[in-house]
């Protein structure tokens, strides 16, 4: 989503009236119920979010000119800077060892390795196609992706080829790297 | 209490600092981590480990595929090193461009190009300029698409030695700095003693 992202392709800037603000702190918790312990914390009532417009409908809100989440559609996606100041809120899968690399040039991530030894799927039920997730790596602490979901947890344990999950967002990718003063 | 985590990003690739070894720049991924965290740093590398020895990790992948992976990780790091060293010699082989016009008869202006090799937000270095030298200063895109620093006021000696300073700062102390005055000449003409 981000792979040729600049600062060129940021259309305007504004503040957020402060009612605006607290919708988006409400969605953000119905998205994600655990974010509700921490989210004055996060976005306290003081901070102010600015609504970034940018290409391809694109909108970023950041607070303290950092990228806390975005969204394309309706729903809000967190970035991994707000990710990992809470992660326990958030749907995790996790990718073994070998599937790293791939996963931090941008690439689609495949079912095996999502399967694999290494990896981790959440148990059953788990969580449905289209949902957003964060994607963590063997042996590592903290999350180095989000992606969306191309099928259901479940299915990619039973069919276990093709691409599972749709790159979004990973390390070093111009989200990672964007800041804005 | 804060329920919130802080995550310590490694000050060379930005990343968190176990996915170092990910990034191509690994060995001075590791000396940053000596330097500023060296109480860190034995978690995740042996004290006696060669620079560019990847972090012993568990893994689930076998040895033959761990090997590849290595091998891999080895090469990505040589072809950053390699872009690295081709950007120095780029920006060492290019040339800043402080020019003096003049506007009026009296007053001056300072254009410097080719300070994108510097990798700062122009705009920010504009307004340090300004406040430096007390005087107006913008940015502005040239004929080749790139931001000129446009200053009010006849500061071309100043701008000269402060540029200088930049780019030592910058690693860059090699890279030439050219000064053109196209005032001069009115400027000659311009000190008849006015009785
Ligand atoms: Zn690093």
């Amino acid at each position: 989503m981000f792979k040729k992202f600049t600062k060129e392709d940021i259309h305007s800037r504004s503040k957020v009236k402060s009612s605006v603000q607290r919708t988006l702190k409400s969605k953000l918790v119905a998205q994600f119920p655990p974010l509700e312990e921490v989210i004055d914390e996060l976005i306290p009532k003081k901070s102010q979010i600015e609504l970034i417009k940018c290409e391809d409908k694109i909108q970023l809100y950041t607070v303290d000119g950092e990228v806390y989440f975005f969204q394309k559609f309706d729903e809000l996606i967190p970035s991994l800077k707000f990710v990992h100041k809470f992660p326990k809120a958030f749907p995790t899968v996790q990718v073994d060892r070998g599937a790293i690399k791939f996963v931090l040039s941008g690439a689609n991530i495949m079912c095996p390795g999502l399967t694999s030894p290494g990896a981790a799927l959440p148990e059953a039920p788990g969580y449905e196609k289209d949902s957003i997730v964060v994607i963590n790596a063997e042996n590592k602490e903290h999350s180095l992706a989000i992606g969306k979901l191309l099928m259901s947890t479940e299915d990619i344990k039973s069919i276990n080829k093709g691409h599972g999950i749709e790159m979004i967002h990973h390390l070093g990718d111009p989200l990672w790297n964007f800041s804005i003063e | 209490m804060s329920g919130l985590q802080s995550v310590l990003y490694c000050g060379v690739c930005t990343y968190p600092i176990e996915y170092c070894e990910f990034s191509g720049k690994l060995k001075r991924c590791k000396k940053w981590l000596l330097d500023n965290h060296p109480d860190i740093y034995p978690k995740y590398y042996s004290n006696d480990s060669k620079d560019d020895e990847l972090p012993a990790v568990d893994s689930s992948i076998g040895v033959e595929r761990e090997e590849k992976l290595e091998k891999s990780l080895k090469k990505l790091e040589l072809k950053e090193e390699n872009k690295e060293k081709r950007e120095l010699e780029k920006k060492l082989s290019s040339k800043i461009i402080i020019k003096r016009e003049s506007r009026t008869k009296r007053k001056s202006i300072v254009v410097i190009s080719g300070l994108e090799i510097l990798e700062i937000d122009m705009k920010k270095l504009a307004k340090t300029f300004a406040s430096k030298f007390a005087t107006g200063c913008a940015v502005s895109k040239n004929a080749e698409k790139k931001d000129d620093i446009v200053i009010q006021g006849d500061v071309l000696d100043q701008m000269d030695s402060y540029i200088h300073g930049l780019l030592e700062q910058h690693g860059l102390k090699n890279v030439k700095v050219e000064i053109i005055d196209n005032s001069k000449k009115k400027k000659a003409e311009a000190p008849k003693p006015t009785k």
